[in-house]
């Protein structure tokens, strides 16, 4: 389902995301689903350090050289019978997609997981022209059911709990003759999987994402654990790979030294278990495969961050680890980001997408606590480049006037010591007045966002440096 | 007692903007566990803050004039140490990058970063002090603040020097790396968030076991207090210097002298 932006609602969906009880059930699982994993993962391989330094490396190559990488990928998905459209935006891109798509007379296209596919809302296009989006990702097929967009980039229905699945394809799945609601895991896969299989077979187009496409070969790389990506790209007449132009890396070498980060990052696996390769067409000696290969390479607005303060962004390969580990996402979920990408990778990439004025509360809604960027396997300064959106968001004055006014008040007595250590007396004075021997203040004119849920902790009455400058007598 | 041994190292004191407000006597605990350990300590009188609510706002503008005059006012000392992670942070890890288009600026941002500690960290890997003659009777659990874990690998030193402080226990903190919810301006621009962070911390410090809760930054220290008091959790909350320096005796943060 393509998101209508809430991102300027950020404060009302968190508000509403921390009061609602599934949601806050579905989000405490995350700890032990993906945290906990992730950190065995990584202590078992002693060289990850080192890996996450190479991939850094790869992937900065890949961006000073984008260019030259991607030109070669396009020669040659071409020698090998596919063709690449170049999309400058979304728009252009859902057009090529339905042109392509009408050119097989497709009634269905399956899809495997692509959060492009998501950027782009390809499936409320395809859906207004008359084609069906069938999502086989099971994370994605729920919340196609639901009518839900994802909450998370790796596993887009992980705010949803068992039971709200068991309703959802209890409701759903009346109209391919299964009538019992079931709520035990394997029985969910399995009446997911009876639908999607009929699907898989009747579809005429099968839409995959890509985590890498490598230059030496032409060829995209999909990791699932599900398998999904195989039979929605082999099965129909014409497979189109749809994926951002920094996906690109030179060799299939290069993609498995990324991909060795990649699984143990995003859900604690060493290795993810699909792992699935597409080069071109079916061959005239190949026992299957579609007839037809594209490859969609977006832009949207990614080559204009190459050189500026936002490229190492770039590097990013959606593995959800900051996402996983973020306190903010573990405390309101996806949908409180109000778009596509949540969590500190969203923070950063959601603002160069939307624009700034829309998306300006997920940069500052951080307190830069550095977990994403501890965690990050690409070693991107999340917080960093959080940071610099906050000043591009000061410097167009789009920050909130009062946000303003208090840090110019605040700023014009620090920069003025002797004021400032005037100001401090009578401040800390008249707190500690007003404390009293309580030590802590309930409320505070002017402070309520700390004292809604805090008490004030006191001032002692004297500052510092006034008291030791009775100790020592002045100083310098 | 003052050192007045001139081969003593000369340590200016970055006492911080919240500690010379709210608790003066972490800056005094700072000043003896210094002078204990043979340092020379001043305190630069025309220090107000290391500048860090303009920067994280995007006041980039600010944040240089601040740092400027922080960099002018500590100028000479052979260290800066402060009691926070965060300040220290700042000092260290982020004055050199607002000056990078300002070569001579930039040079004294990075001669400043290269004498900038925090303090426990400070006294432990540079003084190499490995105790302290302080007793504290208590169930203590340590909390790391982001900055200070993050950016200054300020993790086993204070448990270290914890460690020897007669009468205390260390109780193992569940969550001891995860953000309070601070974050400056943060927990008051987005209250429910910081609220809800901050009560997942309160929990786990119930479930220590510990009756004082410990940290080596005032502001993590005030917010985690003012939930443990609103919760009306009897688990006080102490900077880890005051610990240190057997200057633990006075009211916790947040707690009057009405008892």
């Amino acid at each position: 389902m393509t998101m209508a932006v809430t991102s300027p609602r950020f404060r009302e969906n968190a508000r509403r995301a921390l009061a609602d009880a599934p949601l806050q059930q579905a989000l405490a699982k995350m700890k032990a689903g993906f945290v906990d994993k992730r950190l065995r993962a990584v202590e078992r391989l002693p060289e990850f350090d080192a890996l996450r330094d190479l991939s850094r490396d790869i992937k900065d190559h890949v961006l000073v050289n984008l260019d030259h990488y991607l030109e070669r990928f396009e020669a040659r998905v071409v020698e090998c019978g596919g063709e690449v459209h170049w999309c400058a935006d979304a728009a252009e891109a859902r057009d090529v997609i339905l042109a392509l798509c009408r050119s097989v007379d497709a009634r269905s296209v399956t899809k495997s997981k692509s959060m492009i596919a998501e950027e782009i809302g390809i499936n409320d296009h395809l859906e207004a022209h008359g084609i069906e989006p069938v999502e086989t990702d099971l994370g994605e097929y729920i919340i196609q059911l639901a009518k839900e967009p994802p909450s998370h980039i790796i596993a887009p229905a992980v705010h949803k709990t068992r039971d709200q699945i068991a309703d959802l394809f209890h409701a759903s799945h009346a109209a391919y003759g299964i009538t019992e609601r079931r709520d035990d895991p394997r029985a969910l896969l399995d009446d997911a999987r009876q639908v999607l299989r009929r699907k898989y077979l009747a579809a005429d187009v099968g839409l995959t994402g890509a985590n890498f496409l490598i230059a030496e070969t032409g060829s995209s790389v999909t990791v699932t654990n599900e398998g999904n990506a195989e039979l929605t790209q082999i099965l129909p007449k014409m497979h189109i790979v749809l994926a951002s132009l920094e996906k690109v890396v030179p060799t299939l070498e290069d993609a498995m030294t990324i991909l060795r980060v990649l699984a143990r990052s995003a859900t604690g696996q060493e290795f993810s278990s699909y792992t699935t390769f597409a080069t071109g067409p079916r061959r005239a000696d190949d026992a299957d495969g579609p007839e037809a290969f594209h490859v969609v390479l977006l832009d949207n607005g990614r080559s204009g961050m190459l050189g500026t303060e936002f490229q190492d962004m770039l590097r990013c390969i959606r593995c959800g680890a900051c996402l996983n580990h973020c306190p903010i996402y573990a405390s309101v979920g996806g949908h409180a980001y109000g778009w596509v990408y949540p969590g500190p990778m969203g923070a950063v990439l959601t603002p160069k997408l939307i624009g700034i004025d829309l998306a300006g509360h997920l940069p500052n809604a951080s307190t830069f606590c550095g977990m994403c960027e501890s965690v990050c396997p690409m070693h991107i300064p999340l917080p960093k480049m959080m940071r610099h959106w906050r000043e591009r968001e000061f410097a167009q004055k789009l920050s909130p006037p009062r946000h303003r006014a208090g840090i110019a008040l605040w700023a014009w007595f620090a920069e003025r010591p002797a004021l400032y250590r005037f100001a401090a007396r009578l401040g800390v004075g008249v707190l500690g007045l007003i404390a009293g021997r309580r030590g802590r203040l309930k409320s505070l004119p002017g402070a309520g966002g700390w004292t809604v849920g805090r008490d004030f902790p006191a001032p002692e009455g004297r500052t510092f440096l006034d008291l030791w400058a009775r100790r020592d007598g002045g100083g310098r | 007692m003052a050192i007045t041994d001139k081969s003593a190292p000369r340590v200016a004191l970055f006492v911080t903007c919240l500690v010379d407000l709210f608790r003066p006597n972490v800056g005094f605990a700072a000043v003896k566990l210094l002078e204990d350990a043979g340092c020379r300590v001043e305190v630069p009188r025309a220090q107000t803050c290391c500048g860090q609510p303009a920067y994280n706002a995007g006041d980039r503008a600010t944040a240089r004039r601040i740092a400027a005059q922080v960099i002018a006012a500590f100028e000479g000392y052979d260290y800066v140490v402060a009691p926070s992670g965060s300040c220290a942070g700042m000092l260290k890890r982020h004055f050199p990058g607002l000056f990078a288009d300002d070569a001579a600026m930039k040079a004294s941002a990075d001669d400043l970063a290269a004498r900038c500690h925090e303090l426990v960290s400070f006294l432990h890997d540079v003084l190499g002090v490995t105790a302290v003659a302080a007793r504290y009777d208590g169930v203590v659990a340590y909390h790391d603040g982001c900055s200070g874990l993050r950016e200054m690998g300020v993790k086993r030193q204070p448990r270290a020097l914890l460690e020897s402080v007669a009468g205390l226990s260390l109780a193992e903190l569940e969550g001891a790396e995860t953000c309070c919810g601070f974050g400056g301006t943060f927990c008051v621009k987005y209250p429910d968030i910081s609220v809800r962070m901050v009560s997942d911390k309160t929990a786990e410090v119930a479930a220590s076991g510990a009756d004082t809760l410990l940290a080596g930054d005032l502001g993590c220290l005030m917010n985690i207090a003012g939930r443990l008091s609103r919760e009306g959790r009897p688990v006080r909350a102490r900077h880890v210097a005051e610990v240190l320096a057997g200057m633990a005796g006075g009211p916790a943060i947040g707690e009057g002298d009405e008892r």
